[in-house]
């Protein structure tokens, strides 16, 4: 096996374990077939800015719930702001539609909004970390799937999309 | 192209789906979406099937970039949006006489919400993420209207 096909594989296999464990699904096909010559980082482009404001929505809930006095209505607003953004982009299956193996029942959104309305500082700590836990497992997963990408495409292959 | 038959290279496109070019390239869409992510997808989108667009975050800019300029064929309006919603942003441009085909963008798939989303003067809904097919869908509906 020569080495562009090694690589290849090797990304092929990867890309199949990340839509077998629900890290991506459908949606990042479609990402990916928005990718062109004339738009070569399309991808990396809005995973980036994904991660980016991700980032920011949770820091801003980390901070909203550190206050003495807590405006649940803009912890469940941010969640919200969360849940949605994160659906609008392939991340969201195991996020927050959480069909992960026949365990999982609830959505770690849906709980987290219920903690909300239940005003249960316990239950909306838990699930923060639970959110940040699994955003940067994504990330990390992502990261390692650019890196072999780049590493095909500089080495002269080309990336084959991953047929669900 | 693939090397090993997993399935088809990167950049087939959206193009493929059928839609004549010389139709799309006269189409003119504005997205109206206050996620960065969501407009730099919608935007894409729409470039690749040729149609000129222009993004906004709210239904304010909305209204504004009617108020100063042409008409749009086509508005992909996001509900939930700060400053102005797209609820009142679609009631808004629907009473200052705007005809063009807008079509509601959104995650949230309430049915009271989607009813009233509908009722603001929608001529298409679609759930979020906005892919290659729904998106031709709304084209294809955009050019019997006219």
């Amino acid at each position: 096996m020569d080495y562009v096909t090694q690589l290849q594989k090797q990304l092929v296999d990867y890309t199949a374990s990340l839509f077998h464990e629900k890290f991506l699904d459908e949606q990042f096909n479609q990402l990916q077939q928005l990718q062109d010559e004339s738009n070569p980082d399309f991808v990396v482009e809005v995973v980036s800015l994904f991660f980016e404001d991700s980032e920011r929505l949770l820091n801003e809930l980390g901070k909203v719930l550190e206050q003495q006095i807590i405006d649940y209505r803009k912890v469940d607003a941010h969640v919200h702001q969360l849940k949605g953004s994160s659906s609008r982009f392939s991340l969201g299956t195991r996020f927050f539609h959480g069909s992960i193996g026949a365990q999982r029942v609830q959505s770690v959104c849906i709980t987290f909004r219920n903690y909300c309305e239940e005003k249960n500082i316990e239950g909306c700590l838990k699930c923060l970390q639970q959110v940040k836990h699994e955003y940067s497992l994504v990330k990390s997963k992502l990261d390692t799937l650019f890196k072999l990408e780049k590493q095909l495409v500089a080495a002269g292959g080309s990336i084959p999309t991953y047929v669900v | 192209m693939s090397q090993n038959g997993i399935g088809n290279s990167v950049g087939s496109g959206p193009s493929a789906l059928a839609l004549d070019p010389a139709t799309t390239y006269k189409i003119t869409a504005l997205v109206v979406d206050d996620d960065a992510v969501t407009g730099m997808i919608h935007r894409r989108l729409l470039d690749s099937l040729g149609v000129k667009n222009e993004v906004v975050r709210n239904g304010k800019e909305a209204i504004n970039v009617h108020r100063s300029g042409n008409p749009f064929d086509l508005i992909l309006m996001d509900m939930e949006m700060p400053v102005m919603n797209g609820i009142e942003a679609t009631r808004e441009l629907r009473r200052m006489g705007i005809r063009s085909m807008i079509a509601g963008v959104s995650s949230c798939s309430g049915d009271r919400e989607k009813q009233e989303f509908m009722e603001a003067g929608l001529d298409d809904f679609q759930e979020k993420p906005l892919t290659a097919t729904k998106l031709v869908s709304i084209l294809h509906k955009l050019n019997k209207k006219d």
